[in-house]
């Protein structure tokens, strides 16, 4: 545990971690956490962690904030939190380091936020518990930090309950609350993850601003390299638990040496703005026609007048011609899931038609629409959700046609045929969901809606839950489908730099409306509604060649 | 056709788990040990003791435990104790499963139907458990049992009409929150009719919680025939069930206790050694530890 201390040269390191290894419990698939990692935080330095999802950067992140579960132990290492060793260190006296001297920021702002104390309780109880100041003081002080992380209002803000705020402002608040001791460090795990892009856009500024600011040195993990690009200074790429390479953002960013990271940098989608090439088998035969569909959300009573209701989906039109991609884009609420949810008739609409190889489904009822089911297919988003635990793979992808009067036999051959076709192999026939990764799943849930051989095809945020380089995979499978059927597709996502890589054309969704429909050339390199333009630009990590990249700060 | 795939895996079950965990839990180990031995005594029992349940013998009335080969002692007639025991808990087991039996399965039905479907269908199912949760039970059944011609048969079917409503609402609360799953969405989605979603693809996702419900009214259901034998409207003499034997031995509470000791004793084994199994059961099928 002593050893490597006189690495650490207590001026330029806020935090420095040696050797550390974090046990994991036997049974599990690898035996360490973490292991063996070595970095340093610099003073007033952003350092980034990367990793896909398994490599150990919460863990990390964990460890250093002393909140390891009692299951898996530090075997060996050590950490040095701004001279200070934290390994084997009294429960008594870290506790009086977090917050004060080391604190961090959540993923998900709502979980993280007590739901029945308001904004300015959870701000004072920070300071109340370490025992800083006089009633008054603390509330003023907690104003003061409102008005810092850019909240609107901050006196009345103060007396506001979580559930009132959006989930970017729920983030501003837990920044509030990490900076309300003024900490040297500040650990962000993930926190714009669960945001959407033009709020992450604002909430990476303003992490960088204040840091900036404050000469805080900041841990910050995340999954994106176009968050990467956008905030560090330093990064450190984590693979299964091990350091892989660390190194100045340029330098990883730039000329990555690790073959991994190679790898990783390789499968970031980036904007292209280029239009796709015309598919072999396109045609200029519509498949699709909607006319001013519209779907708006009730609940509550109207007897006891106490409904709300929410236009999710208002006079949408377009048409989709058959072997083409139409991306539709927006952030949280747009509607676009609801637009997907109404096309495959999972939801009935209020209005407008829905014309589909030229007949009119809108109308239909459940019972009449169901023949048709097998042409319409659907890729979901989570891939631990949309597949029936309880059932094998066999069952999933048979259990359709064969209610649709396909022989058993027949229906499993072509099972067989198309887990191969999908990159998994015939054994996975008799097996359960839960013996897959979330990629090989969403492979299996392709499959499930190719079984019908469909004439379109809905992907819901498909490779949103996956990681990128995963991603990347399953575009290419995606694309080599359309390109070998000549299925049409509907290609729902809220990330512009994916759907750049897959669309002929993108519909960008805004309050239930379409403001913006047109090529990818148009939507990425000249946008013509404001809102598209303020899409683009948010994406992190794409910056226009002509504008400023942001200044390294030392 | 679909148990052609279905057994590739699943003979690992012992190793799961959810099976570790129910291991580990000793209470409901113990109760499994107990409910094992007490049915294997009644099934077996009868036909290893000396005497038969109804033989008569007056000179050996009111023997005490221990007593030559009375070894639970003998009632009023002189009637051997542990040969009207065992066959009373035949009786008393067999009302109990199948009261569990029918009042799940009704339960099931009304939860699933009520749950998927929603609307006035849900609606009109679940407002009816409430009109039959708000019926005091124990009247009920005392009221029904006055009313039918008491058989084994008809105390079974009264105790499950008054005890499927929880089964119904814990299963229509799971079965709701399923339906908003994507695989049961994906199912529609592959034009699967409605009962084959509720039953093939939502079911055996709520199978967890039923399991558990129903261990505990099988506890609820022997209980329940015990208290309407005591009273006299159940299982009719010189048929015995635990609860009658309980009624015929008030009236010697002073002179032989053991008269109501040894049924009350079995009656007590039997309930709480099911809801420890229930609460290991709850424990070992929790749904969020087991999720990956």
């Amino acid at each position: 545990m002593v050893a490597g201390t006189e690495a650490v040269s207590g001026e330029d390191a806020a935090l420095s971690v040696r050797g550390l290894t974090v046990d994991l419990p036997k049974g599990m698939e690898r035996t360490h956490a973490v292991e063996n990692i070595s970095f340093d935080l610099k003073r007033g330095q952003i350092l980034c962690i990367i990793g896909e999802s398994g490599s150990g950067k919460s863990v990390t992140a964990n460890t250093i904030m002393g909140l390891l579960p009692k299951l898996i132990p530090v075997s060996s290492g050590a950490i040095h939190l701004d001279g200070t060793a934290i390994i084997g260190a009294p429960a008594k006296k870290l506790r009086g380091l977090r917050g004060r001297i080391v604190s961090m920021i959540f993923q998900d702002p709502l979980s993280a936020l007590n739901p029945l104390m308001t904004v300015g309780e959870q701000i004072t109880e920070v300071l109340t518990a370490h025992g800083v100041g006089t009633k008054a003081s603390r509330r003023n002080r907690a104003i003061e930090l409102l008005t810092e992380v850019g909240l609107p209002d901050p006196e009345l803000m103060y007396y506001q309950y979580p559930f009132r705020l959006s989930g970017g402002q729920r983030q501003r608040v837990m920044i509030a609350m990490a900076l309300a001791l003024e900490p040297t460090v500040l650990i962000a795990d993930e926190p714009t993850t669960a945001l959407d892009v033009t709020t992450q856009a604002q909430i990476l500024k303003l992490i960088r601003d204040i840091q900036r600011r404050k000469g805080m040195s900041v841990m910050f993990i995340t999954h994106d390299f176009g968050v990467v690009a956008e905030i560090a200074d330093s990064v450190v790429v984590m693979e299964k638990g091990r350091v892989v390479e660390q190194g100045t953002a340029e330098q990883v960013l730039k000329s990555p040496t690790h073959p991994y990271t190679q790898r990783l940098i390789a499968a970031v989608p980036h904007l292209t703005g280029k239009d796709r090439a015309v598919q072999e088998k396109a045609s200029n035969e519509t498949i699709l026609k909607v006319e001013g569909l519209s779907k708006t959300y009730r609940s509550g009573s109207a007897l006891f007048g106490s409904q709300r209701i929410v236009p999710a989906v208002k006079d949408v039109s377009f048409e989709l011609a058959a072997g083409r991609t139409l991306g539709v884009v927006g952030e949280s609420g747009s509607g676009k899931s609801s637009l997907g949810r109404l096309l495959i008739k999972l939801q009935d609409s209020d209005g407008g038609r829905i014309l589909f190889e030229g007949r009119d489904i809108a109308k239909l009822s459940e019972s009449e629409f169901r023949p048709l089911r097998p042409r319409i297919q659907m890729i979901f988003q989570d891939p631990f959700a949309s597949l029936n635990p309880r059932s094998t793979i066999g069952q999933i992808l048979t259990v359709g046609p064969v209610a649709h009067g396909m022989p058993y036999a027949q229906a499993r051959e072509e099972a067989r045929g198309l887990l191969a076709h999908v990159g998994l192999d015939a054994g996975a026939f008799g097996r359960y969901p839960h013996e897959f990764s979330g990629g090989q799943r969403q492979r299996i849930g392709i499959a499930r809606a190719l079984m019908f051989k469909p004439k379109l095809l809905i992907a819901d945020e498909a490779v949103s839950a996956l990681d990128v380089s995963i991603q990347a995979q399953i575009l290419k499978l995606l694309d080599q489908i359309q390109r070998e059927t000549g299925v049409s597709m509907i290609f729902i996502t809220h990330d512009l730099r994916v759907a750049s890589q897959i669309c002929d054309e993108i519909a960008v969704m805004q309050k239930g409306r379409i403001v913006e429909h047109g090529p990818p050339s148009q939507i990425f390199l000249n946008p013509q509604s404001a809102y598209t333009r303020e899409l683009v630009a948010a994406i992190p990590g794409e910056r226009p060649k002509d504008t400023q990249p942001i200044a390294v700060n030392s | 056709m679909t148990a052609i795939v279905a057994n590739s895996r699943q003979e690992r079950w012992w190793n799961s788990r959810t099976a570790h965990r129910f291991m580990n839990h000793h209470l409901a180990l113990l109760g499994m040990v107990m409910i094992a031995v007490l049915t294997l005594a009644c099934v077996l029992g009868p036909y290893l003791l000396p005497y038969d349940s109804l033989y008569i013998d007056l000179r050996a009335r009111f023997a005490p435990p221990f007593t030559g080969h009375h070894y639970l002692g003998t009632d009023p007639l002189g009637r051997d104790l542990a040969a009207r025991l065992f066959m009373a808990g035949r009786v008393s087991l067999l009302v109990g499963f199948s009261a569990m039996l029918l009042s799940t399965l009704i339960g099931t039905l009304v939860g699933v139907l009520a749950g998927y479907r929603g609307g006035w269908i849900g609606t009109t199912l679940m407002r009816t458990v409430d009109g039959f949760l708000s019926f005091p039970s124990i009247f009920l059944v005392l009221a029904l049992a006055a009313a039918l011609k008491p058989s084994p048969m008809m105390i079974t079917v009264v105790i499950a009409a008054t005890s499927w409503m929880e089964v119904a609402r814990i299963v229509e609360a799971e079965v709701r929150s399923l339906r908003e799953r994507e695989f049961v969405q994906a199912g529609r989605m592959l034009g699967l009719s409605g009962t084959h979603i509720m039953f093939r693809e939502i079911l055996p996702n709520a199978m967890g919680p039923i399991i558990v419900a129903a261990t505990l009214t099988v506890a609820r259901a022997i209980l329940m025939e015990a208290y309407i034998s005591f009273l006299g409207y159940g299982i009719q003499p010189p048929l015995p069930s635990w609860g009658n034997m309980l009624n015929g031995a008030q009236q010697y509470l002073g002179s032989a206790p053991w008269l109501a000791i040894i049924p009350g004793a079995a009656i007590t084994i039997a309930v709480t050694s099911f809801n420890f199994i229930g609460d290991g059961l709850r424990d070992a099928l929790d749904v969020r530890g087991d999720h990956t």
